[in-house]
């Protein structure tokens, strides 16, 4: 069973793209090979900046023999049918076997697939994938057509046996022929070499100054940095993105430590470790007892003569220029924030936030107003909600945020603070943003709840109102993401609001806002017409807006209840319950629905709900009346029928009593109890009888079956 | 590494040095373009030498001009004029990273003692039509080089591929020579009788330049050369390829191409008066981009761009 190696070697591969491209090649070449009849016993794809590799163990030397046999036309078939035959067969009429057939005598053909060697089959998968690689980007070099991510330099393609022989499989791709060889560490051992297999490859490679493994360079990496940092009484702070980035940038990862100037050491932690990551790809090293970021670590790609103090001092001397930069930024913004941020404000004004929903500033009113409105159900003290989101945005006319779009957010809690604002406010300036995604902390005080809450829903109701809603997979304004942090902001903080009244809320802003608009541009003659227009369509739009809103919502809802393992129809059925857009009440009653689902009694009874519910339609619908006038006990004839009235008044008065007071897990508790009584009913008692009193007392028992049922959830639209 | 190279004492050596390696090389030593360009890939060396099938090598020094980066000459390293070393090699040799490295250590950079890196860089120019492939240059975390593949020039693919090298001549100086500020930095020799600093030759008139970009250029002059520069350079590609005098072809792409050069020189003033908002912006990027699209358009009809004479 021989073994396979492959090497792609080309000038530098962006570092993002590695990982996947030597999952694509082992993919590629491994799917071809198999397609083709071979097998093998495991394979891995490794890279580093400069090469892709493949390594396959246990390779079948050849592909199986394959034959079948073709029954042909009869042998008296006019001469053009037989010439067809033996055309697709690929053989001629010697070829052919005559056999006796009930019709004649017929003609078989015998075809052979030979099995081809490995090696061919290789040359053919691999210059395929080559060939067709999904880079991300790819492009053209020379005056060659062939495209790869970078130039390709080299294919190194060998076989090796069982006794450790080593033979080039030969394939050549617009000149670049395969060979046996490869090259080391671009700087540190550039001499070509020869290899016989994969451990050898391995071994030689690193006597060459090369880690080919992008693992083991990334452990080595971190335990270089963390003992470094830990000798001198600091810590690395993790980042496993910027580690495997790292690790994909360097074939012979060496790990430096380096100070940080001292009139630097002042900035806030976060600008420091943005800076040195976006900008160097820096590890920031703290230390734990102040939690000041002190030093830096960088990773070069090689060993000198003086142990890299050259190459310290000059990432040193790169990071003072950039941190300069950092703390000029800082300086005058805060200079600006301790004015009260007044300019930030005013340029805001000029910034579009979106063509038809006009300038920062404007939703910033939008919010403001929003805000307001609503901190009367987030707890909020209103007066700090509407300064909140009156300042929350500033900072994007910060140096700081225009040099580091990540900080927003976080320098507008710093300039808060410096303009001496009260915490609350601060803390809405950082935390109005989050949730940002699925696992992102949710908010807790009441004032960035609520700056939160009406910035999304400013958002949602906006773009709805402009019918810019995502479709398929495209969603350009993260709207799905919005309308999922107010599902988890209500929810994690059991905000009890009608969602309805909010989104009307919001669109009331959003018109007052284009109105004024509107008003401001008639006054100065221009583009008034437009605006105008705009303010009629938004108005019309209100009535069918917030409806599709709520049922975008309840999407949201059955998406993120999913992982929760709430069933998608247990919510259709609490959502044309009563009370549908207090999100919280919804959640209570699916999760109690769907815990009463799992047990027995609560299973099946949805099964006698629907019996009942069914018999009933029937019967109203044959009849054209409905039976729902009270049943009379009077008429009960059998001792089960007696007992499901007792049964059904009991539930009735618990179900709507736990109803009330929200208690839906009582509530259904005490619906699934009629399980039995209901049961029992059926099993002993006929409906239709042929005593007209009986059958319409007992539909309209049937009746309140449904209506005693129906106050806990709508049980019609459970599946199964 | 055999000799370890000495290193320059002046700006001007470095590139003096990276000039004779280059000729050594086989570049044709260009000189710098005469007109007020962006970067040293406007010269028409590289905008419309990238294009066609025409075999090409050059290197020269470009001045550049980037007014919203003026500084009255008091930044360590921004400046609204400054220098820019361009290598244009059609097709790209297989061997160019290895010639790039070799420029590096011509000019004093030991290969044993840095870290040099290749670090993902996609380039592309709105105003040119342009994109390419290939990576910012790093020694020890500082980006010494822009290095690139040319895929596209004009909205044309480039068939065969350039290979563009482009330094940041004041900043790779001031690190091979140590200096903090440019202003400081030996412009000749510092042991010559008369010994001149970058400050010496280009303090004032970084102040000069700044005032007036930022503050004086007068804004409605420019949007009518801007206008004039456009109109100029439709009118001379609307030319019959016939010269009517000479009875020769005679397409005009090389005159037509410096107009749209003065257009984007013009368009990169009046942002830095702020006079353009963000959605004229990409309006004014855009008609530039149309001019260099239909010079190149141009540029290919003729024999240097390929074209059967």
């Amino acid at each position: 069973m021989p073994d396979l190696l492959i090497e792609l070697f080309s000038e530098e591969i962006p570092a993002r793209m590695q990982a996947r491209a030597a999952d694509d090649l082992k993919k590629r070449v491994t799917d071809g090979m198999v397609e083709a009849g071979l097998t093998y016993a495991s394979a891995a794809g490794l890279a580093t900046p400069r090469r892709l590799t493949l390594t396959v163990e246990g390779l079948t030397a050849e592909s199986p023999t394959l034959s079948e046999e073709r029954k042909g036309p009869r042998v008296d078939a006019p001469e053009k049918a037989i010439e067809g035959f033996l055309r697709g067969a690929g053989l001629t009429k010697d070829d052919l076997e005559i056999r006796d057939e009930k019709k004649g005598e017929v003609y078989f053909a015998k075809i052979t697939k030979p099995g081809r060697p490995a090696a061919e089959i290789i040359a053919e998968v691999l210059e395929d994938t080559i060939r067709n690689f999904p880079w991300p980007k790819s492009m053209r070099w020379g005056a060659g057509s062939l495209r790869w991510v970078r130039p390709l330099h080299s294919i190194l393609c060998i076989l090796t046996d069982d006794v450790g022989e080593a033979q080039v499989v030969p394939l050549d791709v617009n000149g670049i022929a395969s060979g046996g060889t490869t090259r080391g560490h671009r700087f540190m051992a550039p001499d070509a070499f020869s290899v016989t297999s994969f451990e050898d490859y391995t071994a030689k490679l690193k006597r060459a100054h090369v880690v080919l493994d992008p693992e083991e360079r990334a452990r080595a990496i971190w335990q270089d940095a963390t003992n470094q940092a830990f000798a001198a009484g600091l810590e690395v702070v993790e980042d496993p993105g910027l580690l495997r980035e790292v690790a994909g940038l360097v074939e012979w990862p060496v790990v430096l430590m380096g100070a940080i100037d001292a009139e630097f050491l002042d900035l806030p932690p976060e600008v420091l470790q943005t800076s040195m990551k976006e900008h160097q790809k820096f590890f920031s090293v703290k230390n734990p007892k102040t939690s000041r970021i002190e030093r830096f670590i960088t990773v070069a790609n090689r060993e000198t003569a003086d142990n890299g103090a050259t190459i310290l001092a000059g990432n040193q001397k790169v990071l003072s220029a950039r941190l300069s930069d950092a703390k000029f930024f800082w300086e005058n913004d805060l200079r600006v924030a301790k004015e009260g941020m007044a300019p930030w404000l005013e340029s805001l004004q000029s910034v579009t936030f979106h063509n038809k929903l006009g300038s920062q500033a404007e939703r910033i009113e939008r919010i403001a107003m929003l805000a307001r409105n609503m901190a009367n159900v987030t707890g909020a003290d209103a007066d700090l909600a509407e300064q909140a989101a009156r300042v929350a945005k500033a900072d994007l006319s910060s140096e700081m945020v225009y040099e580091f779009p990540e900080l927003q957010g976080l320098m507008g809690r710093y300039y808060s603070d410096a303009a001496g604002l009260p915490t609350e406010v601060a803390a809405a300036c950082e935390e109005h943003y989050s949730p940002l995604g699925p696992s992102d902390d949710v908010p807790t005080a009441p004032v960035s709840v609520t700056v939160a809450l009406a910035d999304k829903l400013d958002t949602l109701t906006g773009f709805w109102a402009i019918d810019e809603k995502p479709t398929g997979s495209k969603d350009p304004f993260a709207l799905r993401r919005a309308a999922l942090g107010v599902i988890r902001l209500v929810l994690e903080n059991d905000l009890r609001l009608s969602l309805m009244t909010s989104i009307q809320s919001a669109l009331g802003v959003v018109l007052k806002l284009a109105e004024w608009r509107a008003a401001a541009a008639k006054e100065t003659g221009d583009r008034a017409k437009q605006l105008a227009h705009q303010a009629e369509v938004a108005e019309g739009v209100v009535a069918a807006v917030a409806p599709d809103l709520l049922a975008f919502f309840h999407d949201r809802l059955k998406v993120f209840l999913r992982d929760e393992g709430i069933r998608h129809d247990v919510i259709d059925a609490c959502i044309t319950m009563e009370g549908n857009d207090d999100l919280a009440l919804l959640v209570k009653r699916a999760r109690a629905l769907q815990a009463v689902l799992s047990t027995e009694d609560g299973g099946n009874l949805v099964q006698g709900f629907k019996r009942a519910d069914n018999l009933l339609s029937q019967a109203e619908e044959k009849d054209g009346v409905e039976y729902s006038f009270g049943a009379d006990p009077k008429f009960a004839e059998d001792a089960t029928e007696k007992a499901l009235f007792a049964a059904l008044d009991a539930a009735d008065a618990k179900i709507a009593k736990a109803s009330k007071e929200e208690d839906f897990t009582t509530a259904m508790a005490a619906m699934a109890d009629l399980r039995g009584p209901i049961d029992a009913f059926f099993e002993a008692v006929q409906i239709n009888s042929d005593n007209e009193i009986l059958r319409r007392n007992r539909l309209n028992m049937l009746h309140k079956i449904r209506e005693i049922c129906l106050q806990a959830a709508d049980l019609r639209k459970l599946e199964g | 590494m055999a000799n370890a190279p000495s290193k320059p004492r002046s700006f001007q050596e470095v590139i003096l040095r990276l000039q004779s390696y280059w000729a050594t090389k086989g570049c044709a030593v260009l000189q710098p373009y005469d007109m007020e360009v962006g970067a040293g890939t406007f010269h028409p060396a590289t905008t419309l030498r990238s294009l066609g099938s025409q075999p090409w090598a050059a290197a020269y020094v470009q001045p550049s001009r980037r007014p919203t980066d003026g500084r009255y000459g008091e930044n360590p390293n921004r400046l609204q004029h400054y220098y820019q070393y361009q290598v244009l090699i059609k097709p790209s040799p297989p061997d160019l990273q290895e010639l790039y490295l070799g420029s590096l250590e011509t000019i004093g950079i030991d290969m044993a003692l840095h870290d040099i890196r290749f670090v993902e860089d996609d380039w592309e120019s709105p105003t040119l039509g342009a994109w390419g492939l290939g990576w910012e240059v790093w020694c020890d975390g500082m980006e010494v080089s822009q290095f690139t593949y040319f895929q596209q020039v004009g909205g044309h693919d480039c068939q065969p591929v350039s290979g563009e090298l482009t330094y940041g001549l004041e900043r790779l100086a001031m690190y091979v020579l140590g200096v903090d500020h440019v202003m400081d930095m030996p412009f000749n020799d510092p042991d010559a009788p008369i010994a001149l600093t970058y400050g010496d030759v280009f303090r004032q008139t970084e102040q000069e330049f700044s005032r007036w970009n930022f503050d004086v250029a007068n804004t409605e002059v420019l949007l009518r050369h801007f206008e004039e520069a456009e109109a100029e350079c439709e009118a001379i590609l609307s030319q019959p390829a016939e010269d009517p005098k000479t009875g020769h072809r005679i397409i005009m792409a090389h005159p037509a191409y410096d107009q749209c050069i003065k257009a984007s020189h013009i368009f990169n003033l009046l942002d830095a008066r702020g006079v353009i908002s963000v959605t004229e912006r990409q309006a004014y990027i855009g008609r530039v981009r149309a001019l260099a699209k239909q010079c190149a358009d141009a540029f290919v009809q003729t024999e240097a761009g390929g074209a059967a004479a």
